[in-house]
């Protein structure tokens, strides 16, 4: 077994040729309103301009070269460091080429993205799920309610500073003949374990005899950023 | 039509079982949470006209349990049982497709014969989903017989997952790298007698209902979806191929050896309820065949990858040598550290494109791990599906559906 450039069990479709072209026909069709365009793992991401969403939506549906014409899915990324904290990430398919997509936008806590209900009827409820999970408002979006969690639920708790335990927890009430909330009451702490220790890990089977430790421990991290950023500049 | 809608009721006694409504106007109209054809705990709030459906409003969640809160939480191996508790009916199918995840981001190499163990207990899984379905939706619209038959079938094929991992439902069988551990002996044997026995069978349900009147009243034309709504609402799976869209990743995408097995993928004409029990009906049928193939043709040799920063080492591994202890420790304790990156990987489940989108920061837990479920686009499309239809069609379309709220509700 040798080390290998990709999983070749899952990659067998993907024609790095093909999405290279791909990638440049739309970044020379859409020009302004996307800021980078990267293939990473075979996989092609557009980072979107905030205002552009819907341009960029419009035009991988309906240009004859794309025809992306399933929205898969629609989905927030928390990262509380960043300026713009929230990632919004759409997914698209297109049965005619056999391709994916992904188009990811940025948006700062408070801030909308103009929804995409018009473009794709299915981004209704993935929209819906993201505002519940991470609070990213929709402008536009004829019916922007909670999805998943309870009807008064207070939180947004796929953020990653809502704690895991959650704040309430509900009872019946036995006084009020009905459920009811109370904060969350742990008899014992919940545990964070932190699992990144100083140790590194072996670089090499030894036990197994040399040639075989080369053979069997095939992650080198450089070796694999190095194509991942080849890809990415092609 | 609606002359006999308006005709208010004659000559009926006053009292309990009379009741004032607006006929006409319409009403409103909850169903659910807990009712047998809901499929789980769906609660839906129809508006209707008279018997006819005008809108409807799903509110689910109600299984919501945090799933990718706690995945994010959690290592990358402890995160796998969570995929059981997905769609309970279909577990190994998304166990799959986080390890296909994990996998992709860590560039590993599964041995040939886990990736047959794989394909095999897959369709078994795909009989597994669609005999429920069969049973279920029968039961919901009225034929009792395929229910019992379908269930005994279940039972056998639990039976596999039984002898293959210990449980009978939530496996936790499927590890990134390859599978838990090979097949027991004489297994192979048993699934053989159980694919000679379940052609005959599947002939047999089709018996009881392709050409049932009643079977087919409630059926045919019911929740027609066109090709082009099919698509715009993000259906996949049978529900797309009902609608006579040829899509279905084994083959326009393939994974695992899917692309060296021989097998057909059935698609519909007219979108409706019927045609899509054909489809999996047919379906069955060809996951017998790739569970034959996966039977004549596996081949001997390791079931997980050989790398121990991946896989585990085997117990005589550890009771010699000091590497593989520590090895061991780690990868329990600490787990596998997966590279830097985003992915996303989908497999066809039995109920259409179930998806993970997968991003590592290079420690040891996911940073972040959205799933897709087929489910959830698919009851979004409820409201539209149901629209002009009586209220007993609703049950219908829920269970042409086949929706399981695990997966929705995550």
């Amino acid at each position: 077994m040798t080390a290998t450039k990709f999983a070749p069990h899952l990659e067998k479709h993907l024609d790095l040729e093909v999405l290279t072209e791909l990638k440049d026909y739309i970044v020379a069709g859409l020009g302004d309103a996307i800021y980078e365009a990267e293939l990473a793992h075979r996989e092609l991401t557009l980072n979107c301009k905030k205002s552009g969403i819907l341009t960029v939506l419009k035009f991988l549906r309906d240009d004859k070269k794309c025809q992306f014409r399933i929205l898969l899915d629609v989905c927030g990324v928390d990262y509380p460091e960043r300026e713009a904290r929230f990632d919004v990430v759409y997914h698209m398919l297109s049965v005619q080429l056999n391709q994916r997509v992904r188009v990811k936008v940025k948006c700062a806590d408070g801030d909308a993205v103009l929804s995409a209900v018009h473009v794709f009827p299915s981004a209704g409820w993935y929209e819906r799920e993201a505002y519940d999970m991470f609070g990213v408002k929709f402008e536009g979006h004829p019916d922007l309610r909670r999805l998943l969690t309870d009807y008064d639920f207070d939180g947004h708790p796929l953020r990653k500073d809502f704690p895991v335990e959650g704040n309430v927890e509900v009872y019946y009430d036995e006084k009020e003949k009905r459920v009811a909330y109370k904060p969350v009451d742990m008899p014992q702490e919940y545990r964070h374990f932190d699992l990144q220790s100083s140790w590194k890990g072996m670089t090499g089977n030894a036990y197994l005899g040399e040639e075989a430790a080369v053979d069997r421990n095939t992650f080198d991290a450089d070796e694999f950023n190095d194509e991942t950023e080849e890809e990415s500049r092609a | 039509m609606s002359e006999l809608r308006n005709t208010p009721p004659k000559n009926l006694p006053k009292g309990k079982h009379t009741q004032e409504v607006s006929v006409g106007d319409g009403f409103t109209f909850n169903f659910g949470p807990q009712h047998p054809a809901a499929h789980g705990v769906l609660r839906l709030v129809m508006e209707l006209d008279g018997e006819v459906i005008t809108r409807s409003d799903p509110h689910i969640g109600l299984l919501h349990r945090g799933t990718e809160k706690l995945i994010e939480n959690r290592t990358y191996i402890q995160a796998l049982p969570y995929f059981d508790r997905l769609d309970y009916v279909s577990m190994m199918a998304q166990e799959h497709v986080w390890c296909l995840a994990v996998e992709k981001l860590l560039r590993v190499e599964v041995p040939k014969r886990a990736q047959y163990i794989r394909v095999l207990f897959l369709e078994l899984t795909r009989l597994l989903n669609h005999l429920l379905w069969l049973g279920c939706h029968g039961l919901d619209v009225g034929a009792m017989t395929v229910f019992l038959y379908a269930f005994r079938d279940r039972e056998t094929l639990m039976d596999f997952y039984e002898e293959v991992s210990g449980a009978r439902m939530h496996a936790n069988y499927f590890r990134p790298g390859g599978v838990s551990k090979d097949m027991p002996e004489g297994l192979a044997d048993k699934i053989q007698k159980f694919v000679d026995g379940m052609w005959a069978k599947i002939d047999e349900y089709e018996g009881l209902l392709s050409e049932n009147r009643i079977w087919k009243q409630r059926l045919v034309d019911v929740g027609t979806v066109s090709a082009e709504e099919a698509q715009a609402w993000g259906f996949t799976g049978p529900m797309l191929r009902g609608s006579g869209v040829p899509f279905d990743l084994r083959k326009a995408q393939p994974y695992e050896i899917y692309d060296e097995l021989d097998f057909d993928i059935p698609v519909g004409k007219n979108g409706d309820s019927y045609d899509r029990y054909l489809i999996r009906m047919e379906e069955m049928r060809q996951s017998l065949r790739l569970i034959e193939q996966c039977l004549k043709r596996m081949p001997e040799g390791p079931i997980k990858a050989q790398n121990f920063k991946v896989s585990p080492p085997t117990r005589g591994d550890m009771k010699n040598s000091m590497e593989a202890m520590i090895h061991h420790f780690k990868y329990y304790t600490e787990g596998l550290h997966v590279p830097a990156g985003e992915v996303y990987v989908a497999v066809e489940a039995p109920k259409g494109e179930m998806g993970v989108y997968l991003i590592s920061d290079g420690s040891s837990k996911p940073y972040r791990c959205k799933i897709r479920a087929p489910g959830f686009a698919h009851l979004q499309g409820f409201d539209f599906m149901a629209k002009g239809h009586m209220l007993a069609d609703a049950v219908t379309i829920i269970g042409t559906q086949d929706v399981v709220f695990g997966e929705i509700d995550r």
